[in-house]
């Protein structure tokens, strides 16, 4: 089952490679990883999606992420009401004949052309993972070139306070 | 105005504020400005120069364990480095606060593969509670006060430095940084909310057959008052882990015991046969859970640990208190029921009867026992030593034979099975022992993967007697080849040089014992002497550890000594 989780980091060098380090030494499966800077000097913010099918494994993956000494703050929301989204770049296949078709299909995916040579197209599309699946799977009969994926961000809806890091622990009015 | 300093002045500087009073270590070109600079401070810290620098990180580490002091090992880059990494290891696995001093070649040759250059906190990040590469002379002094508040707070573990040649020789205006230590991410948690107490009191005294097991949490956060009004008040039995021992007097009516792998028997039944577990500072390892799915499978478990992701990792409990175990039990005594626990005492006594009739001292031997000699080492040090054991059987029968009654007396590699741990350790805990004899029990083989440092105890005049329980084989690995192997006794008979001329080739007296009324007026000899001692017992070849659970089975699932006891000895 997949967990995901949002984790505050000190900005330092090495960070990084310190929660990578602990998912592969505790042999969590780890799915996707993306950080940046946050609304806070010094402060970045991760989402970390995970793969765990234990309980008590899925249970323990957060509080190895606090024993980390950079690591100020991490929030299961897996359960909670979020705003999840991932970008993607895809590369097709789309001569002269095809260009318009994709064209068509980029628009009903409220995807972008971001780039145009003669006989390929890269589309940028944002939203959930399904969304991004689904896209991939009707640009495939083109021809695709190459796929690059950011991986999920989440971000809780509503006013939260991400302090005490417990899901139980936030205020939760959002909606879906 | 401040007075200007170099980086390597700083680092001693630090180590002075610190309390240290002594280091261990091995110096090389990358940390010869600190060492250069140790000149100037040599009225304040004593160096113990090392025979290789994993005996310094083993050194640092018997002296934290044995003083609750934070102890510094130092070292070169690279190979000076590498050669810690099973120290650090060691040390991370059993929470002892060390502080790892390391040099680095210099910040513009990080990353080009200088001579001696490893990624040394790349290599160090799994075995460490926390590590950092200084890249300025002015972060040097904030984060040496880090490093030794992490090593020590919440649970502790080892902490390494890594400075490179430039930041120790680069110079600044130095003042000792007063301000708090600030650590967004680090938090070490205090004390049990209402809830969690009701919740676990309420099971407390309603259980009919509790088990406390006791940890080295119990030492760590100094609990063993608490642990004791504790179990007094509730007549609940206690039985402790391999590091543990000494959390509750092993003479205590309430001690039943070591748990595990090579527990007594009668205290696995014990936990299989509870209806409530309270874990206090452990962390259910496996060799003292056996199998998990069918680990006391009766029992509502508590578990009072201060590290949080050691609560629900491997069993799964009905209350965690994620806090500090000596606070939690000042809190929980006040609530705990006054019971006898009559029919529950009873059954137990019940299954050390049984225990006793197999008892192998009772056995009559052709040949000196390890169990013997170690049960004598006991007698002759009035069970008041500080033990070091190494890895192996020998460390299962002093667990077994030698009783300790004081907390701190028992030193030992547990969680990471470090061969070679005790004699590098046992010299580091001499530096804190003023008054207790510190007692080496060692193998054949263990001595030998860190032998080179009986010239540093020589040249220390470090007092430590070293028990080296011969027995012809890697001992321990031969036992589970005879009964998982079908006795194929490959790579473990050993061969050794004669230890005694050892000992006088390291201009230190040694002497050989392999009869047992000789091991206390050998002993009485080194006891005599101040300085190191090396005694060999030679010892029974092919004796076992009893009982033992088979590694994944069930807790309960022992193999017994034979009550007819030579039978299964022939080969």
């Amino acid at each position: 089952m997949k967990q995901t989780l949002v984790a505050q980091v000190e900005d330092k060098p090495g960070v990084l490679n310190r929660v990578a380090s602990l998912f592969r030494r505790r042999n969590f499966n780890i799915e996707s990883l993306a950080v940046g800077h946050s609304e806070i000097p010094g402060v970045s913010r991760m989402t970390i999606v995970t793969d765990e099918e234990e309980y008590l494994r899925r249970n323990v993956i957060r509080t190895n992420l606090l024993k980390l000494i950079n690591v100020i703050e991490v929030q299961d929301v897996t359960d909670m009401p979020c705003v999840i989204r991932e970008t993607a770049l895809i590369k097709v296949h789309a001569g002269s004949t095809e260009r318009g078709q994709v064209m068509d299909v980029a628009e009903m995916y409220r995807a972008r052309i971001v780039d145009v040579a003669t006989d390929t197209l890269i589309v940028e599309v944002t939203g959930e993972s399904e969304k991004i699946e689904a896209m991939i799977g009707v640009l495939d009969p083109f021809g695709i070139i190459e796929i690059m994926r950011t991986g999920k961000i989440a971000m809780t809806r509503g006013q939260v306070v991400p302090r005490n890091g417990s899901a139980a622990g936030v205020a939760n009015n959002g909606n879906k | 105005m401040a007075e200007l300093k170099t980086g390597a002045e700083i680092v001693w500087e630090c180590l002075v504020q610190e309390g240290v009073e002594v280091v261990f270590g091995y110096p090389g070109g990358a940390i010869l400005p600190t060492y250069d600079a140790l000149n100037k401070y040599r009225d304040k810290i004593h160096h113990v120069l090392t025979r290789h620098e994993q005996g310094a990180t083993h050194m640092a580490d018997g002296y934290a364990r044995a003083s609750g002091k934070v102890g510094v090992a130092m070292a070169t880059s690279g190979p000076g480095a590498t050669n810690m990494v099973t120290g650090l290891a060691t040390a991370m696995m059993d929470s002892s606060p060390i502080v790892c001093i390391t040099g680095q070649v210099a910040t513009g040759a990080i990353g080009g593969d200088a001579f001696q250059e490893t990624d040394v906190t790349g290599v160090t990040l799994p075995v460490t509670k926390h590590n950092y590469l200084v890249m300025e002379v002015a972060e040097l002094a904030q984060t040496i006060r880090e490093a030794f508040y992490i090593a020590r707070t919440g649970r502790p573990g080892p902490v390494l430095v890594d400075i490179p040649k430039d930041v120790q020789n680069a110079k600044i205006e130095f003042e000792y940084p007063t301000d708090p230590i600030n650590l967004p991410g680090y938090h070490p948690p205090e004390k049990a909310t209402d809830e969690e107490l009701a919740a676990a009191l309420e099971l407390i005294n309603k259980a009919d057959r509790p088990v406390i097991l006791a940890g080295h949490g119990v030492m760590m956060s100094g609990a063993m008052k608490e642990l004791r009004e504790f179990a007094e008040k509730g007549s609940i039995p206690v039985t402790t882990t391999l590091l543990g021992i000494g959390g509750l007097p092993d003479s205590h009516p309430l001690n039943i015991g070591m748990m595990g792998m090579h527990g007594l028997a009668c205290t696995n039944h014990a936990i299989q046969e509870a209806d409530l577990l309270i874990a206090c500072g452990m962390r259910f390892d496996d060799r003292v859970t056996g199998k998990l799915e069918t680990y006391s499978p009766k029992s509502k478990k508590i578990h009072i640990e201060i590290d949080a992701s050691e609560i629900n990792k491997n069993v799964k409990v009905d209350v965690g208190i994620n806090a500090d175990l000596g606070t939690v039990l000042r809190q929980i005594n006040p609530g705990v029921k006054a019971r006898n626990r009559a029919e529950w005492w009873g059954k137990i006594r019940d299954w050390q009867e049984d225990a006793n009739e197999r008892e192998i001292l009772q056995v009559e031997t052709p040949t000196l026992l390890g169990a013997q000699a170690i049960r004598a080492i006991w007698e002759g040090t009035d069970g008041n030593a500080l033990v070091v054991s190494d890895v192996g059987q020998h460390q299962m029968l002093e667990a077994q034979y030698y009783e300790h009654e004081e907390p701190f007396t028992l030193l030992t590699s547990g969680g990471l099975g470090t061969m070679g741990f005790s004699l590098p350790a046992a010299i580091g805990a001499s530096f804190n022992e003023k008054e207790r004899e510190v007692w080496v029990i060692v193998g054949d083989g263990s001595i030998q993967m860190t032998i080179t440092e009986l010239a540093t105890a020589v040249q220390e005049k470090a007092n430590v007697k070293i028990a080296i329980i011969n027995n012809g084989y890697l001992g321990m690995v031969r036992q589970w080849q005879q009964l998982f192997y079908e006795a194929r006794y490959g790579e473990t008979p050993i061969y050794s040089p004669d230890f005694v001329k050892l000992a006088e080739a390291y201009r230190m007296p040694g002497y050989r014992v392999d009869k047992l009324e000789d091991v206390i007026p050998t002993m009485r000899k080194a006891q005599e002497q101040d300085g190191p001692v090396l005694i060999e017992f030679v010892v029974e070849q092919h004796d076992m550890v009893y009982p033992m659970v088979p590694a994944g089975a069930d807790l309960d699932a022992m193999i017994r000594r034979p009550h007819a006891r030579f039978q299964n000895m022939e080969m």
